[in-house]
């Protein structure tokens, strides 16, 4: 079943001229379909300004298209007598660790979903206590978050939207302003929810190497999806992400760039095992004929 | 070390008064500010001295804590004893040139000076041992009743708690910007009150920004999370009263009959015995 779908998905942005009052139409989506199924876990890729946090947006009703238009499980998001059930069927986690967080207390603050929408005080805390354990952050629940680190206070803001039971969870650039830790962190524990709860995850992001789990990745830019498939196939086009302005994983340049000096590697490499397991692979004469070749590259320009 | 901050004046202690329900707290004490200024004789006072003495022994609060809270008040509590000191017209007692102290103006004095410290003690008491979010909780709940008036009791509950949670990252933010502007050589420690009041200037316009940046996003996530106003709302903790509560609001109803009943009978018992005794 499609979790999230939008087709013919157009979105304008309209910024006024504030000493000629002239209006400029910019568009920020243009005609994109999408295909989710639950389940999966899905990246977007995309530089800034490609358009990848304005179609988070409409995945929660946030922002309403001006064309086409996008489905949560077949609820249309321009139904506003649906917004609520919505907004609790696809959660959103944003940028900023301190802006969306409510509460003074970490529990308080995954407990206000649920009080939004109306459930009883027991299930709230049975909620509440569920959400933290799955997060692992129970033993800060009575911790006021000023107090956590980046990665800890996004991972609070992900419990506050498990909370809702959410059945699919869209992170717009989670990690943007987390240290390295606070990003493994947070990827972990939303890797977790995807296998463990089965939460379908859409995750926006413009790191690479955080999308290399997924199941399906796309690649915005200027307001359309100009790749998608697995992210195999979509690291195995370094030149067209290049011409993105999208940096591969440092391994996958590395293979990438051995391979145009004449190693014979497979396209596509993501992991640094897969690069060892692939070089190990290749006969060694060959190896030193490469070698040979780069060495006679570096000695060329002198 | 900006994050440590304590919001409010909050003391943590395990006593009863802590543990009281916020809507009983506050009650308490608007009902002990208004007896304040209806008592009308020396028994009254004597009566709300030993309340207070024993408010504050139960809570378990250092004194010290409750005087800091006077030290605020302290040039106004001068000032105010000082103007009804020499401005109360009546039998002068001391006179020199155009200064006159009254008998009316030392009572006077006096009393101002006790009503304003009892005002600021009673209500430190409950600011010490209640934590600000109860307090919110409190006045929500407490304020219901006037929704059906249309005063939105929910939305300036949560205007309070959500200043109350931002105000640490404020001042982390104002700390950073002020570092940061220091560092290209901005200089906020010499001159006179107003150089300095002006060149903290180039530090609100960009936090005054930053602070409708968050805004913006807080709503967003606010939204996000499902919420719509207070309409079909549960709470996670919600209030409830104990028998304690009810004890306490018994014990405040007893006091205001108490200084009632002080104010109508004590001036002719006092008059009476005085007359007893020859004075």
């Amino acid at each position: 079943m499609n979790i999230v779908k939008a087709a013919h998905l157009i979105y304008d942005y309209i910024t006024q001229d504030d000493e000629t009052g002239e209006e400029t139409v910019s568009r920020a989506i243009d005609d994109v379909d999408l295909d989710i199924s639950a389940g999966d876990f899905i990246a977007i890729l995309g530089h800034n300004g490609s358009g990848k946090s304005t179609l988070a947006k409409h995945m929660n009703a946030l922002l309403l298209p001006t064309g086409g238009a996008v489905w949560i499980k077949n609820m249309d998001t321009r139904d506003e007598s649906q917004v609520w059930d919505i907004r609790q069927t696809a959660g959103m986690v944003f940028q900023n660790p301190d802006n969306q967080i409510i509460g003074s207390i970490v529990e308080e603050d995954v407990g206000f979903g649920p009080e939004n929408i109306g459930v009883p005080t027991d299930e709230i805390w049975q909620r509440v206590n569920e959400s933290l354990e799955a997060v692992g952050m129970t033993e800060y629940r009575q911790h006021s978050p000023n107090k956590l680190s980046g990665g800890q206070k996004q991972r609070v803001a992900i419990a506050g939207v498990m909370a809702m039971r959410p059945e699919c969870i869209v992170l717009d650039e989670p990690t943007a302003m987390l240290d390295p830790n606070g990003r493994k962190e947070v990827l972990k524990t939303v890797r977790k929810l995807n296998k463990e709860s089965g939460v379908t995850v859409i995750l926006i992001t413009h790191y690479m190497d955080e999308v290399i789990l997924a199941d399906k990745v796309f690649v915005m830019d200027d307001g359309k999806i100009v790749m998608d498939g697995m992210p195999r196939e979509i690291f195995s086009q370094v030149e067209m992400l290049k011409s993105l302005r999208l940096d591969v994983p440092q391994v996958t340049e590395l293979a990438y760039e051995l391979k145009k000096a004449g190693v014979p590697l497979p396209d596509g490499i993501l992991t640094i095992d897969e690069f060892v397991q692939a070089l190990e692979n290749v006969k060694r004469p060959e190896i030193s004929n490469a070698q040979k070749k780069e060495g006679d590259a570096h000695v060329d320009p002198s | 070390m900006m994050r440590d901050i304590t919001i409010g004046q909050y003391y943590p202690a395990p006593s009863v008064i802590h543990r009281l329900d916020p809507r009983v707290k506050l009650v308490g004490t608007v009902v002990f500010i208004i007896m304040i200024f209806c008592i009308g004789n020396l028994a009254g006072y004597v009566l709300a001295t030993l309340c207070l003495a024993g408010l504050i022994r139960l809570s378990k609060v250092p004194i010290k804590f409750m005087l800091k809270g006077l030290k605020a008040i302290f040039f106004i509590l001068i000032f105010t004893a000082v103007l009804n000191l020499f401005l109360t017209p009546g039998t002068a007692v001391f006179q020199w040139q155009f200064i006159r102290i009254t008998q009316e103006g030392i009572v006077m004095a006096l009393k101002m000076a006790i009503r304003l410290t009892y005002l600021i003690l009673g209500s430190s008491i409950m600011t010490l041992t209640t934590t600000p979010n109860h307090l919110t909780d409190g006045m929500e709940k407490g304020l219901g009743p006037l929704k059906k008036i249309h005063v939105p009791v929910h939305e300036i509950a949560m205007i309070m708690s959500i200043a109350l949670r931002f105000i640490p990252i404020l001042m982390e933010e104002t700390d950073k910007i002020m570092k940061a502007q220091q560092a290209r050589c901005a200089d906020f420690e010499s001159g006179n009150i107003f150089q300095r009041a002006k060149s903290l200037v180039p530090v609100l316009v960009p936090l005054f920004i930053s602070s409708f940046r968050r805004a913006n996003d807080l709503a967003m996530a606010m939204e996000a999370r499902c919420y719509h106003g207070g309409e079909g709302r549960t709470k996670m903790k919600p209030l409830k009263y104990y028998s304690r509560d009810y004890v306490a609001y018994i014990v405040i109803l007893i006091y205001i009959i108490a200084i009632i009943l002080l104010n109508i009978f004590f001036d002719p018992i006092q008059t009476m015995i005085f007359a007893r005794l020859g004075l």
